[in-house]
């Protein structure tokens, strides 16, 4: 038995070398996609042993997004500048995001807003430690700390207030204590001896929620203990025959994609979140990725989950890809926002990397156009991996962050493509939009899926405009967060915001959510416009997802997070009032609790509290979400 | 509370008003034809979907809601859509406008041609056109004037035209198409046509509606229609209508339009032109049917003086922020949204609270002229009034309409002597003067004999003439006399039964005045605090108590409405009195206004402006809803059953006879 598993594993190790050693050469040929993926950190051998240390803080920011090296700022000549080698952005100077980031906000190199350079360790209260049950967490050699460090880095997500927070140095409640299990019975232990010393226990995975999901509750007077999955990270086995793959629940999505990857597999599961996000995150948040229409949803792809309460292990007996077996008790689970248990371990679909990737993009003269096209795509189903619509706005978004152009050849025709655009079709360059289009496949069925959206397109007045600006586009949304970063050094606050809406409504929704944020805006004092942008992000039979970015300058308000909040709040009452969902896949966490009752009506949320009350009676998951 | 924002309490004499310009002034200076001609470039809503008045046609016929409701007429009549489609077709033929830049051209040349000739000027609060510029820019806007006479939506569009503004498109009664000519000629400056009645016809609402919501949501022009629903006879404001409200506030109700920005305008007329006319329809004398050649003839009316016109353009009112609180949007979510819809209760609540405020921003906002406090002053003296006694009642008066907030329009730099007699010349036709003696009279002289009926009738149409004008300064007493008359007939200084008797009346009056429903006890506060700060009442904890000097002001507070209580009782009275069991209601109006004539022949009554009918059916409207009479319908016709217990204690309590059932006292 002994000499049988340790075989196995040599027999992996070797084939996980052989992939170590063939990979430099048969990057650009093997995996197409890889080439296109701007996004994705350049592959760091190293990294896929121990991608997420204990220590989160040595290789990430404890006060802003993403990886301590990566970032935006301004060189000596005042231009703007992405550090860093992990994306293809890194190291390039971007000459028009200073312009863009005055006309757009009215932001200077003169008014700076710097962040609090280190954390101040003395402002983190001292741990409220449950003494006995570090004993017998000791005993059972679970990882722990009660560095501030640590917790501090657990206790937060990515809301504007949490960063902007954390920036003038303030620090809030955080948790006692962080623990680190490394497999699915450590979670069991750990879950069993909170229940024995009652202690209030907060599931951490990859620590983006932009839902206030992971604030500890100022109401918790029990030790509060953050359980972080990060190091139950490994993909247990790979079924070939029904091509599903068992994964620990800790795992963040680059490292599951990477070494699926590896073995010719892919989940197709690409949240914008992916480089950070959790396997178990995705799960507890009905998570969605960009490459849905190919590979679907969180709950399409889920075959099997684990997941540990307080009553004990839930679980399915069997991996049949469908049953009537009563109401789906996955569905009690995902969207349970950490409130219920631990998701420990994971069986989903996986599927062969596809042979050919292709982005590609299309203008069209308004949004509207752009709308009907993406809507006519949707009726004939026919909608690529992935198909977005960005306004206006996010249109010269885009362009500002063109890197500089190495050849004057580039430069020239990118001047005739806008003159062909603007001049010869007439497109008004203050209206036009574009979608971004992402094809997967066989090469010969991803040219002809891309003909027949063109074609579909042509009907809308949309005019192909190549494959850069797709990129670009996608590019757009994971460095987006980075740039949140460089705004807050400039007195620029922001975030995103989403919702899913019927078909008809997508544009009434977006037009009079937009206008609510510029209004409410103007209302509350801000200074200068905000910027109030949206996209179509996916496309479903019955409607759309949309996203909204808003952000504005806030020099000369006394209280801008105040503001911010209290704009974000109308435009979520604006979303509901035409008709748009609460979340599409942000989850609701505790910043949009309040509509909860109104979303899913009393008797719902009855239900979902009568679940809560069977499985956790001693609300040791305390975070408080969504209920 | 949305409506305080709408509707602040007042401070009257703090309020600032706007300046007003002469707009005829410029017009008596420069060439009329170049104005007509001149460039028009109207500033233009930012979300506007630019199209012509033919192709609206397509839009609106393409539309789901019509499709939808097409498919439902066709498959309830089990005539072919097509059939139905084209009668939709038809229905909106009739119905649209064809707005041309020509004929506004024509129009705005020869309306100079006549503004001039019948007014000595017309004012407009300019602000309040820099507000609706910036209006218009902003969100599909909705114009909603008072409405008093024909010259209304005639001065709208000029003015309109005159500030480049975006010309409207105007809901029109359907009398006037049969204007052979004139009505093509309206159509061609922006009006269209709706039916008087079309209460079950599915298809007509659909066309009707849909065209109108086309036209707000594109942006194509602003919309302007009357609340009141048609010309007021009286010169009261009329109870409003909600049907086209709700039409104009759906699109935002369902996420269509961002904001509706809703503008009162008020049109106030120093002498109306229909003056006489409304009297004598008043009167039952049936209105002239609408024809040009009946127009031509009414060039007569070009010679004569009609003083000077104000329009006031009120502050828009932003349909979001009436219905913030109120409405709850998300009740539209679940049905696709081009199925037609009822209003809900509380939606129709909303909007019947919202006309009635609008109502009511436009009655506050009506530019007043002395001679109304004039006419006041001859209705309560039938007998006549000296000069001298006139003018100093008349500048009393004065000083208390100032105190209550009117809008006095009142020369600054003439004695009040010289006002009086410059106000008594443009209307000398009401009025004779002799020996000093000021007296409401018939002028024209006698002709040959006449009958007793006659005389009354005469007689009536100078008072009901002269009414119209008093009735335009009623909303500023209204609330005040209300008080001054319960605590007269309350007997008790106690404010409980003050306000049960304050109550009652305002209850009663609720068809006849403008007083928003759920607004009693506010209603009762405000007639309190006015009184007061006038020292005419104290107001203590538990009572009210009338001051040494506050005797005058009471009296005349009573005689304010005096005609309205008589006028009432006399309905009362009539169905009290009244033997026939199967009374029908078409056969009402006739009937109290013989019984009406015959007890001022008697010489029993002397109010002659018990013989309006608009009063009667007022007074008919309450008793109903007070379900002291009940409607039966009997195969075609609908008859009256009258309670004559109930009537008759109604007319009691009218008449201060008993004191007022206690309703429940709401909060005091």
């Amino acid at each position: 038995m002994a000499s049988n598993s340790s075989s196995t594993a040599q027999q992996r190790l070797r084939i996980i070398a052989g992939h170590l050693q063939k990979r430099p050469g048969d990057e650009n040929t093997s995996v197409a996609a890889h080439e296109c993926k701007a996004e994705t950190p350049r592959s760091n051998p190293s990294s896929s042993v121990t991608p997420v240390p204990k220590r989160r803080q040595e290789i990430m920011k404890w006060n802003g997004w993403g990886y301590s090296d990566s970032r935006f700022l301004y060189n000596k000549k005042g231009q703007a500048e992405f550090t860093g080698k992990r994306y293809r952005l890194s190291g390039l100077i971007l000459p028009s995001l200073k312009d863009w980031m005055e006309g757009t906000f009215g932001a200077t190199l003169q008014h700076k807003s710097p962040a609090t350079p280190t954390l101040n360790l003395s402002a983190v209260a001292p741990p409220n430690l449950n003494e006995p049950f570090i004993e017998d967490l000791k005993a059972a050699a679970v990882a722990l700390s009660h560095d501030p460090e640590d917790r501090v880095f657990r206790a937060h997500g990515h809301c504007l207030h949490e960063i902007f927070a954390l920036r003038e140095g303030k620090i809030g409640r955080v948790p006692d204590m962080v623990v680190w299990p490394t497999c699915h019975s450590d979670v069991e232990k750990i879950v069993e001896l909170a229940c024995k010393h009652n202690v209030c226990l907060i599931p951490y995975g990859g620590g983006t929620s932009v839902s206030s999901a992971l604030e500890c509750p100022h109401e918790e007077t029990r030790s509060i203990v953050s359980l972080d999955t990060s190091q139950m990270n490994r993909i247990l086995w790979i079924d070939d025959k029904n091509l599903t793959a068992h994964v620990e629940a800790g795992i963040i999505g680059q490292d599951l994609e990477r070494q699926l990857n590896d073995r010719g597999y892919c989940t197709g599961h690409e949240p914008d979140s992916m480089e950070f996000s959790s396997l178990g995150g995705w799960v507890a948040t009905r998570a969605s990725g960009m490459k849905k229409n190919v590979y679907g949803n969180i709950e399409d792809l889920v075959v099997h989950i684990k997941m540990v309460t307080p009553r004990g292990v839930i679980e399915k007996s069997c991996l049949g890809p469908r049953m009537s077996t009563g109401p789906d008790i996955h569905h009690f689970i995902m969207g349970s926002e950490g409130t219920l248990g631990v998701v420990t371990e994971v069986t989903m679909k996986i599927r062969p990397i596809p042979e050919y990737q292709k982005y590609g993009s299309v203008v069209f003269p308004n949004f509207q156009q752009g709308v009907a096209c993406l809507r006519e795509v949707a009726r004939q189903r026919c909608a690529p991996a992935s198909i977005r619509l960005m306004d206006n706005e996010q249109f010269q978004f885009g362009h500002a962050l063109k890197p500089q152009v190495s050849s004057i050849f580039t430069s020239f025709l990118d001047g005739l493509k806008k003159f062909y655009i603007t001049k010869f079709k007439g497109f008004d360059p203050h209206h036009l939009c574009v979608a971004t289009l992402l094809f997967e496949g066989d090469r010969g069925r991803v040219l002809q899926h891309e003909k027949q959206v063109y074609d579909i397109a042509a009907k809308f007045g949309g005019l192909a405009a190549g494959e850069d600006n797709g990129q670009r586009g996608y590019m757009l949304t994971f460095v987006i967060a980075y740039l949140r970063d460089l705004g807050m050094d400039y007195y620029v606050i922001g975030e995103s915001f989403e919702t899913s809406v019927p078909w008809d409504r997508v544009l009434d929704l977006c037009r009079n959510v937009k206008e609510r944020i510029v209004r409410e805006c103007k209302e509350r004092g801000v200074q200068f416009p905000p910027l109030s942008t949206c996209r179509v992000t996916q496309t479903y039979d019955a409607g759309a997802c949309v996203y909204f970015y808003f952000a504005f300058n806030y020099r000369g308000l006394s209280d801008p997070v105040h503001v911010y909040e209290q704009v974000e709040h109308a435009a979520r009452e604006e979303i509901l009032a035409n008709g748009g969902s609460l979340s599409h896949h942000h989850g609701v966490g505790k910043l949009r609790k309040e509509w909860m009752k109104e979303s899913v009506s009393s008797v719902g949320l009855g239900m979902l509290k009568s679940v809560k009350e069977y499985v956790d009676p001693q609300n040791i998951f305390g975070n408080r979400n969504l209920l | 509370m949305a409506s305080r924002a709408l509707y602040s309490p007042r401070h009257p004499m703090l309020k600032k008003r706007d300046d007003f310009e002469d707009i005829l002034e410029e017009r008596r200076r420069s060439s009329d034809l170049r104005y007509a001609l001149r460039c028009y470039t109207p500033t233009l809503y930012k979300g506007l979907v630019p199209c012509k008045a033919s192709m609206l046609k397509n839009i609106v016929l393409q539309s789901d809601h019509l499709q939808y409701v097409i498919k439902q007429v066709s498959s309830e009549s089990g005539d072919s859509a097509e059939c139905v489609a084209e009668e939709a077709s038809l229905i909106l033929d009739e119905m649209a406008h064809r707005l041309q830049l020509s004929t506004v051209r024509f129009f705005a040349f020869t309306l100079s041609k006549a503004f001039k000739r019948l007014f000595r000027s017309v004012c407009v609060n300019e602000e309040g056109i820099q507000r609706l510029q910036q209006a218009v820019q902003e969100h599909p806007v909705v114009l909603l004037p008072s409405h008093r006479s024909y010259m209304d939506f005639l001065m709208m569009s000029y003015l309109l035209y005159m500030y480049d503004l975006p010309l409207p498109v105007i809901a029109a009664g359907m009398d006037f198409m049969s204007m052979k000519f004139i009505g093509e000629m309206l159509r061609m400056s922006g009006a269209f046509f709706i039916r008087r009645s079309f209460g079950g016809d599915k298809l007509y609402w659909a066309v009707f509606s849909e065209y109108v919501k086309t036209m707000l949501r594109n942006g194509y022009a602003p919309i302007e229609f009357f609340l009141e629903g048609t010309r007021s006879r009286t010169c009261k404001s009329l109870t409003p209508k909600t049907g086209l409200l709700n039409i104009v506030m759906e699109p935002f109700f369902k996420g269509e339009l961002f904001d509706v920005n809703l503008v009162p305008v008020s049109i106030s007329y120093e002498r109306i032109l229909e003056e006489s006319l409304y009297a004598c329809e008043l009167l039952g004398v049936p209105k002239p049917k609408e024809s040009t050649s009946g127009l031509l003839k009414a060039r007569r009316v070009l010679s004569e003086d009609y003083g000077s016109m104000h329009v006031y353009f009120g502050h828009p009112v932003s349909v979001r922020s009436l219905a913030e609180g109120k409405i709850n949007r998300s009740q539209y979510n679940l049905l696709p949204r081009h199925i037609p819809q009822k209003p809900r209760i509380d939606t129709h609540e909303f909007l019947n609270e919202a006309a009635f405020r609008l109502v009511r921003i436009q009655e506050e906002n009506m530019v007043l002229k002395p001679w109304v406090l004039i006419a006041t002053l001859l209705l309560q003296n039938p007998d006549g009034l000296d000069l001298s006694s006139l003018t100093e009642q008349t500048d009393w008066l004065r000083h208390l309409a100032l105190a209550f907030g009117a809008f006095l329009d009142w020369p600054d730099h003439e004695t009040c002597s010289e006002v009086i007699s410059s106000s008594l010349a443009l209307h000398r036709h009401l009025l004779s003067v002799s020996a000093g003696n000021v007296q409401l009279s018939v002028t024209d002289a006698p002709q040959v004999e006449t009958t007793p009926e006659e005389a009354v009738f005469h007689r009536a149409v100078i008072v009901l003439s002269c009414a119209s004008y008093r009735n335009q300064i009623l909303h500023v007493f209204l609330r005040p006399a209300l008080l001054a008359v319960a605590m007269q007939s309350a007997n008790s200084n106690r404010k409980d039964d003050i306000y049960n008797c304050f109550n009652f009346l305002r209850n009663m009056f609720s068809n006849e005045f403008i007083l928003c429903p759920g607004d009693s006890v506010q209603d009762f506060e405000e007639a309190c605090y006015l009184l007061m700060k006038r020292g005419v009442l104290q107001v203590l904890e538990q009572e009210i108590v009338m001051s040494a000097s506050g005797h005058s002001t009471l009296t005349f507070l009573c005689s304010v409405l005096d005609p309205f209580l008589q006028g009432y009782q006399v309905v009362c009275r009539y169905l009290c009195e009244e033997t026939n069991e199967n009374l029908t209601e078409r056969e009402f109006i006739p009937a109290v206004r013989n019984f009406t004539l015959n007890l001022i022949l008697a010489g029993r009554l002397k109010c002659y402006e018990a013989l309006s009918s608009d009063l009667q059916k007022n007074a008919l409207a309450a008793l109903l809803r007070l379900k002291a009479v009940r409607k039966v319908k009997v195969g075609d016709q609908v008859t009256l059953k009258v309670n004559k217990i109930a009537v008759n204690s109604l007319e009691d309590t009218l008449g201060g006879k008993i004191p007022t059932q206690k309703p429940i006292l709401a909060r005091l």
